[in-house]
């Protein structure tokens, strides 16, 4: 990979994931985050990039009989976050994620942006205004919610509602933030919109996006990972990814012969 | 053989069936029709007991206005000097009720909560059936335990408690509820979407905050609805009450003091030797009726809040 | 860029916040858990003192002796006789009526406000006090129809009561049933009626058997209604037999006869202000507790098995 210049921010070293019913979903993974910029996950549904995707906020620790094995490691600290010492509460503080279906709180659209900080025990009014309002600029939604900081988020479009949770995701300066298929239930102009507000956040934050169209992983993301039945099978620069393929399956992929 | 069978004339066999599918066609009829008339079997013991209830109260209000009735403050049927003001009842009934509510709907909140959101699979499988088995434990029994076990318990700690009142029973009847409310708020706070859980988790919350922030908040309407719910067992519980509590009406909102609840009085007459047609004996479909009401309200307003609340998830 | 040390002092403070939030997390649980065996608690203490006071009842003779003003003497034998034949009368007049209704509104009524009207009316059925089915019976069956203070009123009236429930249980188990399965039975030529007598009803057995003991369960506790038909409460004596030696076998007198049932005469011996008959009372009260918990218990294994054989 000749144009990497970023350092690492996190890296998985020879994961493995089963669920509780014993399927085994991710076969020794290692494949390392650059700090600030994005990482797109593609491959056919049920090649394991959300399942992998999930590892890196624990999410799979709320069910139980999943299980681990292998090492997600962050810097600058070293920390492996998938260390059973390791409270994943802690992990979610500082990897924060967007989900496929957009998920808002039953709250206001203000309260459901200050609900990480919330849940950090932050009560400072003024600290939690001004973290709101960064954070709703941030997703590029403060324009269209400002006079209305206190309506129910679910009067917002579908479009809305996503930007809402970025911007929920976004309040407590996570380190990491994954991206779950974010725009499968939404339609092409709000598409476009989130498409625009991930490559604006690079400059922020290190991205990993899971996404079921490839157009998308070309048009936003610096690198791309291609998985089939839990493999990884290629990662590399996108551009490369895209117009020349190392392995034969990943260009069956990309080119529509299979998946 | 083959060649037989085909000579066999078809015509006859083939009205024949035909006769059969009209007798089968009406037997299939008339068999949904009992089925029906089972079904609006339940139509029709609604009607049987607004129509008894407006019947008997109808004679009653013939005898006592239905001014008196509402705002009489003394509610003696049976004395010489007879005044049937439903009040003390009432004050009777919302005290014994508010107080089996102030243990029950905390309490059965927090179980809720617990179930839905703490407890693992394996304990929730234990501990649903044993809820269960306690909405199905019969009230007689717990008025036996508010009678002689908890009011003497209590007369401990308040000496001068009497060996009626409500208190004691209310205590009970909360502790009854209990299982009830939880059931069906810990139903509501499971139907909020996994999503919607997620969503909090991912953002580092706890469990303690993902309930009390998002769940219980996105479940708040069926949870209201467990509670009115057990507003109107409350109201509606009688063994209990007629037990513990003492049946004179009194009017107070003291939980210290005995006092009768709607249906302790009806348990009351009823017990008695009231002759059929008196106006003692019609007071107590007045009380029904007043207590239909009640009840009748808090269901109607419960099952609209589900309902809601089901609509939206 | 974030450095090494102001990540990792960052992380400290992040640490022992997380211990604090989870410390409440562990307080709730037991708190939540507490709440919920309050009752339990209160079932288990209620049914040891009852045990405990109740002790010296407990003989054969206790099940034998009629009522007594010598509550040494006293017994139930025609309280267990009375709940017995109530529960007879019950199960022969909801059951049938419950079910057929639970399929009618399952498989028959149009979805229209006709079917609305009788949903409505059975989930209110089920929230109406039982004291309620109670003044209905002593206008409709003891007075309007004349049956009197008897077992047939009492039968009927409880089961009115559980007629909801049995309904409810009835329509729960036939939803459970997949449609491939009706579709399987109506392609090889059945009527409407045979698939659903053969086959519905058939799969749906083990739910409606819950439903039922559920309701006989909550029938035999029930103290309320019974009281206000005005049953009497002391009873000296035992209805005519059902059976009898000469042709048709079959005795219907028994239906008018006056009656009592357990709950009544515990509720008559605890009304009383003698202590001797408080004793009776607990061990009347020990005996229900025992017999409405086994048939629940049965009804809850019963569908916990179902639910675990049964996977369409």
């Amino acid at each position: 990979m000749a144009t990497i210049t970023s350092p690492v921010k996190a890296e998985s070293r020879d994961l493995n994931f089963y669920y509780s019913s014993g399927h085994k979903a991710l076969k020794g993974i290692s494949m390392a985050l650059y700090e600030k910029r994005i990482t797109a996950l593609i491959g056919p549904s049920g090649c394991g990039k959300s399942t992998f995707l999930r590892c890196f906020n624990r999410m799979h620790d709320l069910y139980p009989g999943n299980k681990y094995d292998g090492q997600i490691v962050m810097h600058p600290d070293n920390t492996n976050i998938l260390d059973s010492g390791v409270d994943p509460i802690e992990v979610r503080m500082r990897i924060s994620m967007v989900f496929q279906k957009p998920n808002p709180f039953p709250k206001s659209i203000y309260e459901n942006v200050a609900y990480g900080l919330r849940v950090r025990g932050e009560r400072n009014k003024r600290v939690v205004d001004d973290k709101v309002e960064e954070a709703l600029k941030g997703a590029a939604l403060w324009d269209e919610v400002k006079n209305r900081l206190h309506d129910l988020a679910f009067n917002l479009s579908g479009g809305q509602q996503q930007r809402l949770c970025i911007a929920r995701a976004l309040a407590t300066d996570p380190e990491i933030m994954l991206f779950d298929e974010p725009t499968s239930a939404l339609d092409p102009i709000a598409t476009a919109s989130i498409e625009e507000l991930m490559s604006e956040l690079r400059n922020k934050l290190t991205i990993l996006v899971v996404t079921h169209n490839m157009q998308q992983a070309a048009r936003v993301s610096d690198y791309t990972a291609y998985m089939y039945l839990g493999e990884l099978i290629e990662y590399d620069d996108t551009d490369k990814i895209f117009t020349n393929p190392g392995r034969k399956e990943t260009e069956d992929y990309i080119t529509g012969k299979f998946g | 053989m083959a060649s037989q069978v085909l000579q066999k004339p078809a015509e006859p066999t083939i009205s024949a069936r035909l006769a059969k599918n009209v007798r089968r066609h009406v037997l299939e009829r008339v068999i949904e029709f009992i089925l029906m008339l089972a079904a609006l079997s339940a139509v029709a013991t609604t009607i049987s007991i607004v129509v008894i209830l407006l019947y008997e109260s109808f004679t009653f209000f013939e005898h006592v206005s239905l001014w008196d009735f509402l705002t009489d403050t003394q509610w003696t049927p049976l004395f010489e000097n007879a005044h049937y003001g439903i009040l003390p009842l009432v004050s009777g009934t919302l005290t014994t009720s508010a107080i089996a509510l102030a243990v029950a709907i905390p309490l059965g909140t927090i179980g809720a909560i617990y179930l839905s959101e703490f407890a693992s699979h394996r304990t929730r499988e234990i501990v649903k059936p044993i809820l269960e088995l306690l909405i199905g434990v019969p009230t007689v029994v717990f008025g036996y335990f508010a009678l002689l076990f908890v009011t003497p318990l209590l007369q401990r700690i308040f000496p001068e408690l009497p060996g009626f009142n409500m208190l004691g029973p209310g205590i009970v009847m909360g502790i009854m509820i209990i299982p009830y409310i939880s059931s069906m708020a810990e139903d509501a706070m499971r139907s909020v979407p996994m999503s919607m859980r997620e969503g909090s988790y991912a953002m580092g919350a706890t469990r303690f905050q993902t309930a009390i922030r998002v769940v219980a908040p996105a479940a708040i309407s069926g949870i209201i609805a467990a509670y009115i719910l057990g507003i109107s067992r409350a109201v509606g519980e009688t063994m209990v009450v007629a037990l513990a509590a003492g049946q004179q009406p009194n009017l107070t909102f003291n939980p210290m003091e005995s006092a009768a609840t709607i249906t302790a009085y009806i348990v009351q007459v009823a017990m008695g030797d009231l002759p059929h047609g008196s106006v003692g004996y019609q007071s107590i479909f007045a009380a029904g009726l007043v207590l239909m009401l009640m009840t009748l309200t808090f269901n109607i307003i419960g099952h609209i809040t589900r309902k809601k609340f089901r609509e939206t998830y | 860029m974030t450095t090494q040390a102001s990540v990792l002092a960052n992380l400290a403070e992040v640490r022992a916040m997380i211990r604090k939030h989870k410390r409440n997390d562990f307080i709730f649980s037991i708190i939540g858990l507490l709440a919920l065996m309050l009752g339990l608690l209160t079932l288990f203490t209620l049914f040891i003192d009852l045990v405990a006071t109740g002790y010296p009842r407990f003989s054969l003779d206790f099940l034998t002796n009629y009522p007594s003003r010598k509550a040494a003497h006293a017994g139930l034998l025609s309280a267990w006789v009375g709940s017995l034949l109530v529960m007879l009368v019950t199960f022969i007049s909801a059951v049938p009526m419950g079910v057929a209704a639970g399929v009618y509104l399952e498989e028959y009524a149009p979805k229209n406000w006709f079917s609305d009207l009788i949903e409505i009316n059975v989930t209110n059925l089920a929230g109406v006090p039982s004291i309620v089915y109670g003044l209905l019976a002593l206008g409709l069956f003891v007075y309007g129809l004349g049956f009197g203070e008897s077992i047939l009123t009492a039968g009927l009236t409880l089961g009115l009561l559980i007629l909801p429930i049995v309904i409810v249980n009835t329509r729960e188990s036939i939803r459970g049933i997949p449609i491939a399965i009706r579709e399987a039975a109506y392609a090889v030529g059945a009527t409407k009626w045979q698939v659903v007598f053969h086959h519905v009803l058939h799969y749906a057995s083990g739910g409606i058997l819950t439903g039922v003991i559920i309701g006989m369960a909550r029938a035999i506790g029930e103290t309320a209604p019974i009281i206000t038909i005005g049953a009497l409460t002391f009873i000296a004596f035992l209805p005519p037999s059902p059976v009898s030696d000469v042709a048709p076998f079959i005795n219907v007198e028994w239906l008018s006869s006056g009656f009592t049932v357990l709950p009544i005469q515990m509720f008559n011996w605890l009304s009383r202000p003698d202590h001797a008959f408080h004793i009776n009372a607990a061990a009347t009260g020990a005996l229900i507790i025992v017999v409405t918990l086994l048939m629940n218990a049965t009804a809850i294994w019963l569908r916990y098995r179902i639910r675990k054989n049964i996977k369409w």
